[in-house]
């Protein structure tokens, strides 16, 4: 294993430590309990957004703590999901008195951790569970669909309610809307390793990917030989639509992540080749994001993800955002 | 059962879980994320650690402060599991008056029963709780039928390692390994495993005391 690290305890406090300092004039790191605020208080009467989940998917979840975006974040462990204290010290230092909102990534240890601190918490609370992995199938007999890049989208949007005004009710119905509107699927050419375990997450060929990979490193669908981009491109497509059915001449978000470890170059191929299938199926392509949101440590890999947009959740895409990660209208 | 058993028996868990950690590892990078040994090693080093400051607590708290110390010091869905399990048998009824083997056997099984409701997983799921639920059944049914101590903590070590093997041939319904469908038959569940050498050395403990 290759990384820059010194040791792996103390890893994670490091990065947190870096990421705070780098960006000082946006938030704020608050360690044992380890969690990330902005650095203004809430404004009175705005409900607080606290997501979290695993680190090593940077910039999600800290470098969306911001104006228009979270309010807080609490990461967790590499791929090991944030506990109640956390989500509970976070909610106590950024609650203004009307409400938290968790957006929380459908994973068994996220959902159970973010239920028992909305269970010991005081004031009123809502959850969003995201859950826009295509590539797993819902049903009763499975933990469900896993919450991926999506995510992002969701707090994005959201953030943007909350910052206007939306109640928690308001804020809780966009975050399962915006939700319900996205669709996302995942490929990885190379495994992950995680700093404690010292070696890769998984082994895979030369020649092979995983099709439908979780963020994580999790399986897919299936294990494939590599094939051309276009290929690809049109499969993660093809699995996408099939679920979310847009409509032609419907407007969509086109958002193609970075899992860690490839180059804007490839990601940017990445939406060429999307744009010529969607074009082709009179899929409107009317807002886009591409780049390393989402990621999975230093993957090679990426996800696709279409969100199907009307006038409101428009609205709230383009109204100002000012995070480490996502900076626009300001 | 005492502050001082709970401390005890953490620290044989820990040479157990240690001397078995290549395997549980290697179990999870085959159908988990490779990150349950390092979950289950951190929280039994930090409950080890809390020694100083539960043992001469009464056992309400101290069950309570190891509760809050392995939700909080674990993470993932282990620290959540395990963590409903000790805050459970904190709640106990008068377990500050005494703590007999039927009394720690009634706590136990009121902690399963929760551990089961949080993760919503029940036998057959190819999880821990094809472990825990079956030993828990176990030492309920021992008691019930008067059996003599050592036989029942015999019986409950067979059961755990029969419920251990058992989630090799099962699909996984819960948690990451549920993405795998079929490819997750033929490996054993790295949460059953570990949980069964926690149970086979609670028990041992026990009977060799």
């Amino acid at each position: 294993m290759k990384k820059f690290m010194n040791s792996a305890d103390d890893f994670l406090k490091e990065s947190l430590q870096g990421f705070g300092a780098a960006h000082q004039d946006i938030v704020c790191c608050h360690y044992d309990p380890n969690f990330i605020t902005r650095v203004t208080p809430t404004k009175e009467g705005k409900v607080a957004l606290i997501s979290g989940g695993g680190s090593g998917h940077e910039p999600m979840h800290g470098g969306l703590v911001g104006h228009g975006m979270l309010d807080a974040a609490c990461p967790g462990f590499v791929f090991s999901s944030p506990t109640p204290d956390q989500m509970l010290a976070a909610a106590e230092k950024v609650d203004s008195g009307a409400g938290v909102l968790f957006i929380v990534k459908n994973y068994s240890g996220d959902v159970m951790n973010f239920q028992m601190a909305a269970e010991m918490m005081q004031g009123p609370n809502e959850s969003v569970l995201t859950n826009d992995d295509v590539a797993v199938e819902d049903s009763s007999f499975t933990t469900g669909r896993r919450g991926v890049a999506a995510t992002v989208v969701v707090e994005k949007i959201v953030g943007s309610l909350a910052e206007h005004g939306g109640s928690l009710h308001e804020c809780k119905a966009l975050g399962d809307k915006v939700n319900k509107n996205s669709g996302s699927m995942g490929v990885a050419f190379s495994s992950c390793t995680v700093p404690a375990a010292g070696k890769p997450n998984f082994d895979i060929g030369d020649d092979e990917m995983e099709f439908g990979v979780g963020i994580h490193g999790e399986p897919g669908r299936r294990r494939d030989k590599v094939k051309s981009s276009q290929e690809i491109t049109n499969e993660l497509l093809e699995a996408i639509n099939e679920d979310l059915k847009p409509e032609a001449n419907e407007e969509i978000l086109l958002f193609v992540n970075g899992m860690g470890g490839t180059p804007l170059t490839e990601l940017y191929l990445i939406y060429d080749n999307a744009k010529n299938m969607l074009d082709k199926k009179n899929i409107k392509i009317s807002r886009s994001l591409v780049g390393n949101y989402c990621t999975s440590l230093e993957m090679q890999g990426a996800s696709i993800t279409l969100t199907k947009l009307d006038e409101e959740l428009v609205k709230h895409w383009d109204s100002s955002v000012h995070t480490a990660a996502m900076r626009w209208g300001v | 059962m005492s502050v001082d058993f709970l401390i005890e028996t953490a620290k044989k868990i820990q040479v157990v879980i240690n001397d078995n950690s290549s395997e549980i590892e290697k179990l999870d990078q085959e159908i988990g994320d490779g990150d349950h040994i390092f979950n289950v090693q951190r929280g039994i080093k930090l409950v080890i650690e809390l020694e100083p400051s539960i043992k001469d607590l009464i056992m309400s708290k101290a069950l309570n402060q190891i509760a809050m110390k392995v939700l909080s010091g674990i993470g993932g869905s282990s620290g959540a599991l395990f963590g409903t399990l000790f805050m459970t048998m904190a709640k106990g009824n008068a377990i500050d008056e005494g703590v007999d083997y039927k009394k720690a056997i009634e706590i136990f099984a009121e902690g399963v029963e929760a551990v089961k409701q949080r993760g919503k997983a029940n036998v057959g799921e190819k999880t821990m709780m094809d472990v825990l639920i079956p030993v828990s059944n176990c030492l309920k049914k021992g008691v019930e039928d008067d059996k003599d101590l050592k036989e029942i903590l015999k019986e409950a070590i067979e059961v755990a390692e029969k419920g251990m093997f058992s989630t090799k041939d099962l699909l996984a319904t819960k948690g990451r390994a549920s993405f795998l469908g079929e490819r997750a038959k033929g490996h054993i569940d790295p949460g059953a495993r570990s949980s069964q050498l926690m149970i086979k050395t609670v028990c041992e403990s026990v009977i060799n005391s």
